[in-house]
């Protein structure tokens, strides 16, 4: 795996070529814009994001991370009035074409929420449904479950009641618990939105060491307002900020250790100094 | 990292391969597509509603006014109902309905603007949740049970208060009377909005200013909730306009344009209803006058209930 | 006062507000506040009095003491030993031709040939047209209880023949008697089963097109004229007097559908009338009558189920269909059922769309299927209560009482309905 220098312009326009193992990148922006009406929200976002490892987007309030994230899933979909310019190109394909299935998408890329979401059923339904609704017809569904649980470190606490309400669980087992759910359904990629911002420290701990073992198997994309978490987790990190026209744009990607210790952009720099955000 | 790594290996066939062809393309969903369908026409479904409604009215109201013996601005000129002799001036059966409708509101208004009161500035959360599901229970009551109450207990009532002579067997007072209990909760639960929606900061204010709670109740609430009240008297009016089987039993059968409300009169609604439980041939022009007199009728209602609700929508508006 | 010569000397200022400008009127302003306080909590005591006051009058004309007189006593028409009730079909035709003129017995006949008559119908004509029987006075039950010395006098001395008994007019016979002309032997069990048929009809074709207009109206909403216009479309019909639904019906479903609506399409028609006024043509009418209640309540309810549970089922990948099926309905099933109920209590109290679309008053069979002739509880009510004879007067309170219960078990059935839905997590 080769190290690419970092290009920067001046209306940052920066795209990290970080290729994976294999060569292919996991999914990747191309001038991404989303306008909610007439507001143009995030500007010219160009990415490529590293298949198998945890990439972290970080920047101060509303500059449009959750944005870029949501892009990514077509969940901006749902938000009346909104609309994008630019690519999102997944499997050779941009996602944003008319011919694509945004269910389909949705199915291959997961997502945790901000605030955990269980569905108000039990614990074994809710990792169950997504499989289920997707038409699993695997293995039998209480093996999808148990490993699903496994795979979120959530299995122990809770193979004895796997029937009761998923709303009795602690914040942070609800989190877990909403992990298992998005892992159930096999995607490739995991989207999380600030996943630990309503959980207490400890809680927050046992996510991020999760996060290390989901990403021999899954990429991951997690929106974070903490940069110690991306500094502790993440191998790629992007810094996110508003421009003049309070547009989101990208001004610096690369390796986490390189953005933390060296930074090439001074807005970078004073950001994780903690100057401003 | 407290995991161990055996625990959590998955099978190879579990992880996607990158290479392997993926379809992303948008699948085919009849069954979406379907039920979309469906519920769109269960929406559509009241426009037809309403179109039916306007359309009726309008071609047979048309025919009504087409058949011609009587001069078309009778109907609205005339004082007298009698269809037999060709007589079709409809103001005897509107004076009635707005008589009883009258009647009602002197009951209702007072009564729902106190309960409205009461409810929202001295009752407490529980006596709140008491008495307002028994008010409920007011609406909830068919109005033939009002209709009998109105003439078996009602109206003898009046007729020894009164005197025998001065209140008839069916009379508009007995049915205004009863209208009025029925429309009490509408008229108290939408002022209760408008009262509620007031904004404490100005009660604050006021009693700051030594004012007592009856002072604050009735010079600072009731004025900011006007809107709000006044939109609770337009629709409980409309609602006993609309009222129909209350005055069929107890207000008398037959057109007669009095404005003494202890005398019988018939209302548009229920001359609508006697005719209809008669024997009437769909050609004659009884029928047809029939929808002449409900058409007037939805105006007046419509007219009463867009403005209602408009203004309800203004004052809602300014506090959210 | 300060005596310290550096602080300015205190500027010359108004007198501080003497406390008599403003006393005085103090006492008068608690008590006005105490007066009228008590004025507003009259006020919805005013309401629950007369609630209390209506209740009372119906049951105290349901029950009470009645002063009875038969043509033809039943003891007296019993054969050899058998009691009247007990007589077989053609003993009873023939007392009924001993007693009966032949000019009756014909169009007797002619109305439904003895042969085809049920031995209880024999038995009715019987009770009716031989025994007769005459209600010469009625008494209301508060009367009946603590008057009965004066009644009883009044009795003995003005109606010598006749029987002082104490009669209950809701009774079993009341609930399962066919209709009759005479007010001591009809009974309303044609009229509530024609009110268990329309409302059973009307619920099957408003709820689904009700709740599925709701869940077009919130999920699937765009912000075009199309999905506004319906919306305030249904408000107004919310509004709308429950007459002029009755003429719609009577326009359309009555007489422009009357094909569909009489059976004439399947070859079902009535028996004794081949017209539009059926079951069917009723449970249209009041179904689009309720609609607007239903569609209302189950946006709400709609709309109360949190963003973020449709957020999750979207980021598994369901459809929308999907996530409204399995997440935001069961979420929303006790506000919409809460709905329902309220539609449906309407539809079983209303009772003018149903006069103009043209319930019978008068049905002698039960009602067999959605294209027969039909009467309902209401309509029933309100003939009787036409009726000049005082007999009338209490079997319409009889049949009130049949019907508050109905409604009664009905909010009953949907409140707990309601609580178990919503205590499911």
């Amino acid at each position: 795996m080769t190290d690419f220098p970092l290009t920067q312009s001046e209306s940052s326009h920066s795209a990290s070529p970080v290729p994976a193992a294999n060569g292919e990148y996991a999914i990747e922006t191309r001038g991404l814009n989303v306008y909610y009406g007439n507001f143009r929200a995030v500007r010219d976002i160009d990415l490529k994001i590293a298949s198998r490892k945890i990439t972290a987007f970080i920047g101060p309030s509303g500059c449009g991370k959750s944005t870029v994230l949501r892009a990514f899933n077509r969940m901006n979909d749902l938000v009346r009035g909104s609309w994008m310019e630019g690519q999102v190109v997944f499997h050779g394909r941009n996602i944003y074409e008319s011919d694509i299935d945004a269910v389909e998408v949705r199915r291959r890329i997961g997502m945790v929420f901000q605030k955990p979401n269980p569905f108000p059923k039990s614990i074994y339904e809710n990792v169950a449904w997504g499989a289920r609704i997707n038409g699993y017809n695997g293995d039998d569904m209480d093996a999808l479950v148990e490993r699903s649980l496994q795979q979120a470190a959530l299995w122990d606490e809770v193979k004895d009641k796997l029937q009761q309400s998923a709303l009795a669980l602690s914040g942070g087992q609800q989190q877990r618990l909403c992990i298992a759910r998005a892992i159930a359904i096999k995607p490739e990629i995991i989207l999380m939105d600030e996943p630990c911002s309503s959980l207490d420290p400890i809680a927050t701990l046992k996510i991020e060491d999760l996060m290390h073992d989901l990403a021999q198997i899954y990429t991951i994309i997690i929106v974070t307002h903490n940069m110690q978490q991306a500094a502790r987790v993440a191998d790629f990190t992007a810094f996110f900020m508003i421009d003049e026209n309070r547009a989101g744009t990208l001004i610096e990607y690369g390796p986490t250790q390189r953005i933390f210790t060296n930074p090439e952009d001074n807005r970078t720099e004073s950001y994780i100094t903690g100057r401003f955000g | 990292m407290a995991v161990a790594t055996e625990d959590v290996r998955i099978p190879a066939a579990a992880i996607p391969l990158a290479g392997a062809p993926v379809d992303l393309r948008k699948r085919r969903r009849p069954g979406e597509i379907i039920i979309q369908g469906f519920l769109l026409a269960c929406g559509t479904l009241s426009i037809l509603t309403t179109l039916g409604i306007v359309y009726v009215l309008l071609m047979e109201t048309l025919r009504f006014f087409g058949r011609g013996g009587f001069n078309p601005l009778d109907f609205v000129t005339k004082t007298t109902w009698q269809p037999a002799i060709g007589e079709f001036g409809i103001w005897p059966l509107v004076t009635a309905t707005f008589v009883t409708s009258l009647v009602a509101m002197t009951v209702a208004v007072p009564l729902g603007l106190s309960v409205a009161i009461y409810l929202s500035e001295y009752a407490s959360t529980r006596a709140r949740s008491t008495l307002k599901p028994i008010l409920e229970v007011l609406v909830g009551i068919p109005t033939v049970v009002y209709g009998f109450f109105a003439l078996t207990f009602v109206t003898p009532g009046l007729r020894s208060l009164l005197g025998r002579d001065t209140v008839e067997i069916y009379n508009m007072a007995a049915a205004g009377l009863v209208m009025g209990i029925m429309i009490l909760p509408t008229i108290s639960s939408i002022s209760e909005d408008a009262l509620s929606a007031v904004p404490n900061a100005l009660r604050e204010g006021a009693y700051a200013l030594g004012a007592t709670k009856l002072e604050t109740a009735v010079k600072v609430v009731v004025p900011a909730a006007l809107s709000g009240i006044i939109a609770a008297f337009i629709l409980g009016m409309s609602r006993a306009i609309g009222e129909t089987m209350i005055v069929a039993i107890a207000a008398g059968s037959g057109p007669s344009f009095t404005v003494n409300p202890l005398h019988a009169a018939e209302t548009m609604t229920g001359h609508i209803v006697r005719l209809s439980g008669g024997d009437l041939s769909y050609d004659s022009i009884e029928y047809s006058a029939l929808f002449a007199i409900a058409l007037m009728l939805f105006l007046i209602t419509l007219v009463l209930n867009l403005l209602g609700r408009q203004i309800i929508k203004r004052f809602r508006e300014s506090y959210e | 006062m300060s005596t310290d010569p550096n602080l300015a000397p205190m500027p010359e200022t108004t007198p501080a507000p003497d406390r008599q400008e403003f006393a005085g009127n103090l006492s008068r302003r608690h008590r006005a506040a105490k007066i009228w306080r008590v004025v507003f909590q009259a006020s919805t005591v005013v309401g629950i009095v007369v609630l209390l006051t209506l209740l009372y009058n119906i049951v105290t004309e349901s029950f009470g003491l009645v002063a009875v007189q038969n043509e033809v006593e039943p003891a007296a028409l019993a054969i050899g030993g058998v009691p009247m009730e007990d007589l077989s079909k053609e003993q009873l035709v023939e007392i009924l031709k001993g007693k009966v003129s032949a000019g009756i017995m014909r169009r007797l006949e002619r109305d439904e040939p003895f042969a085809q008559r049920s031995r209880e119908g024999v038995l009715t004509l019987v009770k009716e047209r031989v025994v007769n029987p005459e209600i010469v006075k009625s008494w209301p039950l508060t009367e009946s209880l603590l008057k009965r010395g004066a009644i009883e006098e009044e009795v003995r001395q003005n109606h010598p023949k006749a029987r002082l008994e104490f009669k209950s007019w809701l009774n079993w016979n009341f609930l399962v008697s066919p209709q009759s002309s005479e007010a001591l032997l009809t009974g309303v069990r044609a009229a509530f089963l024609g009110s268990l048929w329309m409302i059973a009809i009307t619920m099957l074709i408003a709820f689904p097109v009700g709740v599925g207009a709701a869940i077009y109206l919130e999920e699937y909403y765009s912000d075009n004229w199309l999905t506004r216009l319906i919306q305030t479309n249904i408000n107004n019909l919310a509004g709308v007097p429950s007459i002029i639904y009755g003429m719609l019906g009577l326009a359309i479903f009555v007489r422009a559908l009357e094909i569909l609506t009489s059976g004439a399409l399947f070859g079902l028609t009535d028996a004794t009338t081949a017209n539009g006024r059926t079951i069917l043509s009723a449970s249209l009418t009041m179904a689009l009558l309720v609609l607007p209640v239903i569609i209302i309540n189950a946006q709400e309810a709609i709309r109360a189920v949190p963003g973020s549970l449709r957020q999750a089922s979207y980021g598994l990948g369901a459809t929308q269909w999907q996530t409204i099926w399995h997440h935001v309905l069961p979420n929303a099933l006790p506000g919409i059922l809460t709905g329902t109920i309220l539609a449906m209590s309407r539809a079983i109290g209303e009772t003018a769309p149903l006069v103009v679309v043209g319930a019978s008053t008068y049905v002698a069979f039960d009602p067999s299927g959605p294209f027969s002739k039909f009467t309902a509880l209401p309509i029933q009510i309100y003939q009787w209560t036409s009726r000049p004879q005082e007999e009338f007067r209490n079997i319409a309170a009889a049949a009130m009482i049949v019907l508050l219960i109905m409604l009664l078990a009905l909010n009953a059935a949907a409140v707990l309905l309601r609580n178990r839905y919503a205590r499911r997590w």
